[in-house]
């Protein structure tokens, strides 16, 4: 096992390092120039090429990829040509801090609304509502968010007035009881965007925990149990439940690479601070350190993501680190 | 997917004679579902290859006068802020999937994809390794960032390089029709959509590859590439077309993503477009009908691509 965990994190620093410098190659080789851009009003070729050498602009990409590298090792991003003043360290951290609350969040919404979702499908199966169940699910996952979201912000933004129309504003909102006692609440920011991360993932493992719950209920050691008089509730609580939530442990890696992605279009759209709209803003600024720290920093939580997800599947699956051994 | 990697197609034996594809698709017509689904992504590819015909107004005609209107009688589906006619509009953007997700299909899934899987698989060692290794690391990244990043640093790059080809040759039209646009999200998405395909393919040519038939077309003096063409070619097609109704939806949806967040498709409609004309909360309020008209045709579109991908794939293994 230690030699297949070390066999997959071997990989790490060379992808890191593709996407670092592909990143790196491809926002250099774009267009707009970020000198002109952070200089503002001032037009003097002088000082323009006076900020190109300051930033190290005219050296060649190799050697500045080297430069870039040599900084983030040591946990130096540079600092943003936009938002000047700030390090986009500064201005980085504190945006993953949301992001990551709130993919957090969601990957636990995943599976606690998921998983009784497919156990209760599997549950009555050959009644009309396992069809109904799962007929709703495939279509609510086929509505793209970018579709889905305005009109549910329509709807409770707008029509019901119960939620606010976007932002961010922390996890919990406290309730003070006569003033004395506090009782910490979800924040009404969290809703929509709870929603719009957890329903392609919830449908995707509310699917698969019933056709495993399914599965497991043919198997002998099922029928054993039942042949023996345990009590129905009894045979799905000790045997089936357990069961059928190995397969569970597969999605995982899809789950979180696709709240990682889904970040850019749903914070985008829902005006959330975190670093999926930073990317946007920073591509659509052309704001070079920011998009390279950004870019690296989504990678390696993708590339650390299905990394977890390969180690999760060989711990659970024997077969799968043992054939990769082989090879 | 990986599951199924080394699954042979299920060929019933009481049938002899009947051709599986022949038998894949009896199973295929039995499913209301899956032919339901066939005939919505026909009924919306019919309508994109004939939107010229179609289509009752021009995608870019204006009329000002008359922007923002809903259903009526001259426009079905009403009109734009710009008062474009948005059934034409649809049926052009319908066109744009059309044309990305066969482009995307033909060059990432079928020939790239297809090839390596087939040389990784027969070649082995060092090939097989040096491919697969590449695989892994286009796997690893996170798709639509690096797409996103990719059309945005080299679009403005590829439009000049379609202009100076413009200037220089007798082509014409190649910027105004977004020629250069639909070249850059073809190869940004081919670059990512071969992996599966390959890797796919790969692990049944490794387990065909041991078999006698391939043994005595190789002794009997068979180059590679005729062993691979008439005899490994032929039982991998059915993972071929597999992989393909099962990528079309992923290569249509990150077109339509891409479009959305400004750096896919331009100077032509694509639903990714209309979809960002017509979000936004008030938006939505007012006039409902900008985001309603496209987010429906792609949902159906996604929904059915997904159906008829999931029943394609039991009725290979029989079900």
């Amino acid at each position: 096992m230690g030699a297949y965990v070390i066999r997959r994190l071997a990989w790490l620093p060379l992808i890191l390092f593709i996407v670092s410098f592909a990143t790196f190659a491809l926002a250099r080789f774009g267009p707009g120039d970020p000198v002109t851009v952070a200089a503002g009003q001032i037009r003097d070729p002088e000082v323009l090429a006076q900020i190109r050498q300051d930033k190290g602009l005219d050296d060649p990409i190799p050697v500045q990829y080297a430069r870039w590298l040599g900084d983030a090792v040591r946990g130096d991003f540079g600092e943003s040509f936009i938002q000047r003043g700030f390090t986009v360290s500064e201005l980085i951290f504190p945006k993953m801090w949301v992001s990551a609350q709130l993919g957090f969040l969601a990957l636990v919404m995943i599976f606690v609304v998921g998983i009784p979702l497919g156990l209760l499908a599997a549950r009555l199966a050959g009644t009309w509502v396992d069809p109904a169940i799962i007929g709703t699910l495939l279509f609510l996952q086929a509505i793209p968010v970018l579709v889905l979201i305005p009109p549910l912000l329509w709807l409770f933004a707008l029509q019901f007035n119960i939620l606010p129309v976007g932002g961010w504003d922390g996890i919990f909102e406290i309730w003070w009881i006569a003033g004395v006692i506090a009782v910490p609440i979800p924040d009404p920011h969290l809703y929509l965007p709870l929603l719009a991360f957890t329903l392609p993932g919830f449908v995707g493992v509310a699917r698969l925990v019933r056709i495993s719950a399914l599965e497991v209920n043919t198997l002998d050691y099922v029928r054993t149990a039942r042949a023996k008089g345990l009590s129905e509730a009894n045979v799905q609580w000790r045997h089936v439940f357990p069961n059928s939530l190995l397969p569970v442990i597969t999605v995982f890696g899809l789950a979180l690479s696709g709240i990682i992605e889904g970040a850019l279009f749903i914070e985008v759209l829902l005006g959330i601070p975190g670093i999926g709209s930073f990317l946007f803003e920073a591509v659509t600024s052309r704001d070079y350190d920011v998009i390279m720290a950004a870019t690296v920093i989504f990678a390696t939580a993708f590339v650390l993501t299905n990394l977890l997800a390969e180690i999760i599947y060989g711990l659970v699956d024997p077969r799968v680190r043992l054939g990769a051994s082989r090879n | 997917m990986a599951m199924t990697a080394t699954q042979e197609v299920y060929v019933d034996e009481s049938s002899v004679g009947e051709s599986a594809w022949r038998q894949v698709w009896g199973r295929l017509r039995r499913k209301k579902l899956a032919m339901i689904s066939l005939l919505i992504v026909v009924a919306i590819y019919l309508g994109g290859i004939f939107a010229p015909l179609i289509a009752p107004y021009g995608y870019n005609t204006q009329d000002l006068d008359r922007g923002l209107e809903g259903p009526s009688a001259d426009h079905w589906l009403g009109t734009d802020r710009l008062g474009r006619d948005m059934l034409s509009r649809t049926l052009y953007s319908a066109r744009t999937t059309v044309v990305v997700t066969t482009a995307v299909v033909l060059s990432g899934s079928l020939f790239i994809g297809t090839t390596l899987g087939l040389i990784a698989g027969y070649r082995g060692g060092w090939v097989d390794n040096l491919i697969m290794r590449v695989g892994d690391i286009f796997a690893g990244l996170p798709a639509i960032i690096m797409l996103i990043l990719i059309n945005a640093s080299l679009g403005r790059r590829v439009e000049d390089a379609a202009r100076w080809v413009e200037d220089h040759t007798f082509l014409d039209g190649l910027v105004s029709s977004g020629f250069h646009s639909y070249l850059l999200v073809f190869g940004a998405l081919s670059l990512f959509f071969w992996v599966g395909s390959a890797r796919v393919i790969r692990a049944q040519v490794l387990q065909l590859r041991e078999n006698d038939f391939i043994l005595a077309a190789e002794s009997l003096g068979g180059s590679s590439a005729r062993v691979i063409r008439s005899h490994i070619l032929p039982n991998v097609s059915f993972l071929i077309v597999l992989g393909i109704s099962a990528s079309l939806g992923g290569i249509a949806g990150s077109e339509i993503l891409l479009t959305w967040f400004g750096v896919g498709v331009q100077n032509a409609p694509s639903f990714g477009g209309m979809i960002y004309e017509g979000s936004g909360a008030r938006t939505f309020q007012s006039h409902p009908h900008l985001l309603l008209v496209p987010g429906a045709v792609v949902t159906a579109l996604l929904f059915a691509f997904n159906l008829f991908g999931d029943a394609l794939n039991d009725a290979m293994r029989g079900r």
